[in-house]
């Protein structure tokens, strides 16, 4: 069995480019009922490695190598990818799904390789000083419930007292995360808040739908994925709800979650982590990587939310690999001091101007108590054909976040008998 | 030649009665045993054990447990994935109210658990039969992954709405956790297969397991004979319950570490067992762990020939491994309807003539 394994790991190993050494393992899902969001972000994430192979040569002299695995969003099988990537010398996963990040957590841990869970996956890894591996910067699902009900503050003269707020949420780990911020908001600005849960994979929405055309919310914030986003959409359009009192978080609020509604659909607005548009760094990936016939996908992504979204997760990669080949004066680097470069990691504009992607997200640092980022987020809104940036990057309410993050990562920590990792070193 | 009775000669009672009554099927069983004891942990790796290994063990017991009901006793149940999700919760609950408690004993009362709720769903089949239990059953699913999801204190409030197991340990070695080693849980889910499949091997040839089976082939009939249609069912669910828990606590104490009630024990969990006692062959042991090790094992198999060996990409080699395992149970089904078991038995009746089948 043993020969069998060595014989497996030695095909999946002929199969890259031989002589790479900053492996980069990709845990994506191009098949199942969320790969609508898993696609566009996989061909960003590795497209964006793939340019600075091509135009670079890779990262300070080391090239990247692409490990890519097939999750399906799938727990067992984000597990199962795991075990079968981490031997290689895996840098840092990004499993782009909240299920898999909780399972990986604590693996990733205790084997050493650190875990970017770009807006997703536990919140309270903010707290760097329980999460010594985790990082979700550059902001949470908490950071977004609260620069939504900012935005809405805004837009209300100050105030939400006596509104009605429907929270439309997945019914899982991912769509519950939410729920505390919201109840403790929802007693600090005197709004009601409603929370309605949508089951996997989300096709199903009637009852829900029916529920929000009884009462008619004031405003109704999703927290959806996948097929749930478009259905949402659809159902919102068919009981004629005001589409600009509804609002998706960051992951509902791609192209295919509201294309298909089209012209309907105009006035949805959601949050989004990085900004859009034509930055000079698309020309270049078409340059280097799609006319050389090296596009993850079928090219055809290029420049949408998501896609943008993967390749500024590769650049926060990229960026840390950087700032670890600093730090320890070696090119070839290992998933510890990886961990160490992510937690030095800091983002400026110049450094994003320099990069070809000018103001793509806010500027930020990564400290060891702080792995959350600034939380900042913008708004964004559908205007029938395309997205329409509304604002600029809304910061959340920390004072709220703050104390939220302290509570669960403390009980994680007494959990698991974790004791301070900030402090020691 | 090797494979016959003839040359075997049993002088008690008990010899006679044993699982193994031919030498060869003995050696084999030690051989398995051996291989599955003394050699497997030494080179057990992480990959190894969370890929192939403890799923399939986790999933045997699952498969021997949803079998005895649907195999042995005759009613269909859909609500593996629920009963499994009591299991995963008992324990967890047991884990974060006990903390000093072994996880021999949590799994055992996660068993417990599972029987006792087992039991209250399988009531309904004293009066119902056939589909309608199968959908008074697959109500039991859906209600206890609804009620896992509703109320929080099953998930001690946590914000995600997750279970975690917590880090404990068996003789000083980590058992779950992030640092436990490979060959630590394997061992201590090969233990509780062993066990179990031995005493289910056991209680279906004696005298509960006759009148499981007279049930499932004529309640009426049995009911003539003198077999309690009550206490034959319930002791089925009873049973069964036990089994389908502990496999559902060792999924998530073991195996996953954390667990979302809806992605784990939704109803793809249920069916994927109910494939694995069909494809096995409903009715007998062996089966439950063909079944197991095919719906386990092929998968992985195939992903790794298509995406390392050939090289493919693994969305395609991902869309490939559903349409040959789909392809396969077909077949397997259209060849032999009564499961692996059922091949293997075939091959036992030619082993037993060859070489000379006249």
């Amino acid at each position: 069995m043993k020969k069998l394994a060595t014989f497996a790991l030695a095909g999946m190993m002929a199969a890259g480019p031989a002589l790479a050494e900053l492996v980069i393992p990709d845990l994506h899902y191009r098949t199942g009922a969320y790969a609508a969001g898993g696609i566009p972000f996989s061909d960003g994430y590795q497209d964006y490695f793939n340019l600075l192979n091509q135009r670079d040569g890779g990262i300070g002299g080391e090239m990247i190598r692409i490990v890519s695995c097939e999750t399906a969003y799938d727990t067992e099988r984000g597990v199962e990818c795991y075990e079968s990537t981490k031997g290689e010398g895996s840098l840092v996963y990004q499993p782009l799904s909240t299920g898999i990040t909780y399972q990986l957590i604590p693996r990733a841990t205790a084997d050493g390789i650190p875990l970017h869970t770009m807006g997703y996956g536990r919140t309270s890894a903010a707290n760097g000083d329980v999460f010594s591996h985790v990082f979700n910067y550059p902001a949470n699902y908490w950071d977004a419930a609260s620069v939504i009900i900012n935005q809405l503050l805004e837009e209300n003269g100050g105030s939400l007292e006596g509104k009605s707020i429907a929270l439309l949420y997945h019914n899982s780990a991912y769509g519950r995360e939410p729920i505390r911020t919201l109840e403790t908001l929802a007693a600090q600005h005197g709004f009601s808040l409603t929370q309605i849960a949508v089951d996997h994979p989300g096709q199903e929405q009637g009852n829900q739908w029916l529920q929000i055309r009884r009462e008619r919310p004031d405003y109704v914030v999703m927290w959806g994925w996948g097929v749930m986003n478009q259905v949402a959409v659809q159902e919102a359009i068919n009981i004629r709800y005001p589409m600009e009192n509804f609002i998706g978080n960051w992951w509902a609020g791609a192209e295919h979650d509201v294309a298909q509604a089209g012209e309907a659909a105009a006035g949805y607005r959601s949050l989004n982590m990085n900004r859009l548009g034509d930055m000079p760094v698309f020309d270049e990936i078409r340059q280097y990587v799609h006319e050389a016939g090296m596009a993850a996908g079928d090219g055809s992504n290029v420049g949408s939310v998501l896609y943008t979204r993967g390749m500024y997760a590769a650049m926060l990669a990229a960026e840390a690999i950087r700032t670890a080949q600093e730090i320890h004066g070696v090119a070839a680097i290992t998933p510890e001091m990886m961990r160490d470069g992510m937690e030095a990691l800091e983002i400026t504009n110049a450094r994003m101007e320099e990069l070809g992607m000018p103001g793509i997200g806010p500027e930020f640092a990564v400290s060891c108590e702080d792995h959350g980022g600034t939380g900042m987020a913008i708004m964004q809104q559908w205007d029938g054909s395309q997205w329409v940036t509304l604002t600029d990057f809304v910061a959340p309410d920390d004072s709220v976040i703050l104390p939220l993050v302290m509570e669960d990562s403390a009980q994680y920590a007494a959990e698991n008998n974790i004791s301070s990792q900030c402090s020691d070193s | 030649m090797f494979y016959r009775e003839a040359g075997d000669f049993k002088t008690s009672y008990a010899e006679d009665n044993q699982t193994f009554p031919i030498a060869f099927d003995r050696y084999r069983y030690y051989f398995v045993l051996f291989v599955g004891l003394a050699i497997v942990p030494f080179v057990i790796n992480d990959y190894w054990a969370n890929a192939i290994l403890l799923p399939f063990l986790i999933y045997a017991i699952a498969a021997i447990g949803l079998n005895i009901l649907t195999g042995y006793c005759g009613q269909v149940s859909l609500g593996t994935g629920g009963f499994m999700a009591v299991g995963a919760y008992t324990s967890y609950k047991l884990m974060t109210a006990f903390p000093w408690m072994d996880m021999v004993t949590i799994t055992i009362l996660s068993g417990v658990m599972t029987a006792m709720v087992g039991v209250m769903f399988g009531l309904p089949s004293l009066r119902i039969k056939g589909f309608y239990l199968a959908v008074a059953t697959l109500a039991a699913q859906f209600f206890l992954v609804w009620m896992f999801n509703k109320v929080p204190w099953f998930f001690n409030y946590s914000a995600s709405g997750q279970i975690s197991a917590p880090e404990r340990f068996l003789f000083g070695q980590a058992i779950t956790g992030p640092n436990a080693e490979a060959w630590v849980k394997y061992l201590f889910c090969f233990a509780f297969v062993f066990v179990l499949a031995w005493i289910a091997r056991n209680l279906t040839r004696g005298s509960v397991g006759r009148q499981w089976m007279a049930i499932r082939d004529m309640d009426i009939a049995a009911e003539i004979i003198g077999v309690n249609p009550l206490k034959a069912k319930l002791t089925a669910f009873a049973v069964s319950s036990f089994y389908v828990g502990i496999a559902g606590s060792l999924l998530f104490t073991v195996f996953l570490g954390a667990v979302e009630v809806g992605a784990s024990y939704g109803i793809q969990r249920s069916f994927l067992i109910l494939f694995m006692i069909i494809i096995g062959g409903l009715g007998s042991i062996f089966g439950s762990f063909a079944g197991a090790a095919f719906m386990v094992i092929l998968p992985v198999a195939l992903r790794n020939f298509f995406a390392g060996t050939l090289g493919w990409d693994p969305a395609l080699a991902t869309h490939f491994e559903f349409v040959i395992v789909g392809a396969l149970i077909m077949f397997f089904l259209i060849v032999e309807p009564h499961g692996l078991a059922r091949l293997w038995a075939l091959l036992k009746e030619k082993l037993r003539l060859w070489p000379f089948p006249h």
